[in-house]
């Protein structure tokens, strides 16, 4: 099946401010149909994917997520992700996921309890999930990160369940993709970046590829999760398994 | 002249009846506190000495109104659990107070 244009839902939430950018993504360089979503609807305009996008969320008040969770159109976003529509939550959209619980684990203040603003490694570790078929296993990205609790924690047993099911699609790594302690920007547990739920449909990561994805900012390396998206929903190719896609470090 | 037109119309405010929850919502002992950790350096540039560690948290009053107890308890316990503690790194605790 072929849809002609897919149709990309962004969330907005009092307080989001990477909305724009990730509508921008959709329209203009993608060439898709684009959608805002206010916090408040009880539709999600028959979009195709969801995006939760950056910023923060009604101040950030209590917890980086936690209001936003409680907000109409997030009830629907729950809805969506448990039939299988794909969500992606980018910076405060994966604090809201974890909130929200379609995401285990929390993301903590950064360890160095500064906002980190700059551009990082990114290792892709499963290239198999409908967020990644453009890229390869292994492959290092370069990406921006911007914020102030992107410190991914999750209790050990936890972490060993997403690892073993290929959950881990991005770490922080070096230029080379060795992922080590000085590649970690934020503190973030097994340096991890970017998670998907078991079923493989929702994926949260604090990274920004919204804002590597126009020639113009000088990074594109984030447009191909775009490009990956539309591949995956225009052909409803379904990977057998993404936990074949894992990418395992070479000792 | 205020007090007799209340009276007129039947209302006497109901004065005192209210219940007062008091909310502690702490890290959990195994998630790094990165903010007590500065907090607890601060401590020691202020030169107060055998500070050995400083864990930070948040502190919420919740009021209900009535007497209910019981009722208010349960509440409190609810609002804690599923939106004031994330569970995954919080703890919390409360006390419930009727000030009758």
């Amino acid at each position: 099946m072929k849809n002609a244009t897919v149709r990309f839902g962004v969330v907005v939430f009092p307080g989001s401010n990477c909305d724009h950018d990730a509508y921008q993504v959709c329209k203009k360089i993608l060439g898709q149909d684009a959608v805002f979503l206010w916090h408040k609807e009880h539709s999600l305009q028959a979009a195709d994917v969801v995006i939760l996008p950056g910023g923060f969320s009604y101040g950030d008040y209590l917890r980086c997520g936690a209001i936003a969770r409680f907000s109409p159109v997030m009830q629907e976003v729950a809805a969506f992700a448990a039939d299988g529509g794909l969500v992606i939550g980018i910076c405060n959209g994966f604090q809201i996921l974890v909130e929200a619980g379609l995401l285990p684990g929390v993301l903590l203040r950064n360890d160095s309890l500064r906002f980190v603003c700059r551009h990082v490694h990114l290792r892709v570790d499963n290239a198999f999930t409908p967020f990644t078929g453009e890229y390869a296993p292994g492959e290092v990205l370069t990406i921006p990160i911007a914020h102030g609790d992107g410190n991914y924690f999750v209790d050990e047993r936890t972490l060993r369940e997403l690892e073993a099911n290929g959950q881990v699609v991005f770490r922080y790594c070096d230029a080379t993709g060795a992922v080590t302690p000085e590649a970690n920007p934020n503190g973030s547990l097994a340096n991890v970046a970017g998670i998907v739920n078991a079923e493989g449909n929702v994926l949260g990561m604090m990274p920004h590829p919204e804002r590597a994805s126009d020639p113009l900012l000088g990074y594109t390396d984030g447009r191909r999760l775009f490009d990956s998206i539309l591949d995956h929903v225009m052909s409803r190719v379904v990977p057998t398994s993404f936990a074949e896609g894992t990418f395992v470090q070479q000792k | 002249m205020m007090k007799s037109a209340l009276v007129i119309h039947g209302w006497i405010p109901e004065r005192g009846a209210m219940i007062h929850s008091r909310i502690h919502v702490t890290l959990r002992p195994s998630i790094l506190d990165p903010q007590g950790k500065a907090v607890s350096h601060a401590i020691g540039t202020l030169g107060i000495a055998g500070v050995s560690t400083v864990r930070m948290g948040k502190y919420v009053e919740v009021t209900f109104e009535g007497n209910d107890v019981a009722a208010a308890r349960a509440a409190t316990e609810e609002i804690c659990r599923k939106l004031l503690a994330n569970p995954v790194m919080e703890d919390y605790r409360f006390e419930v107070e009727n000030e009758g």
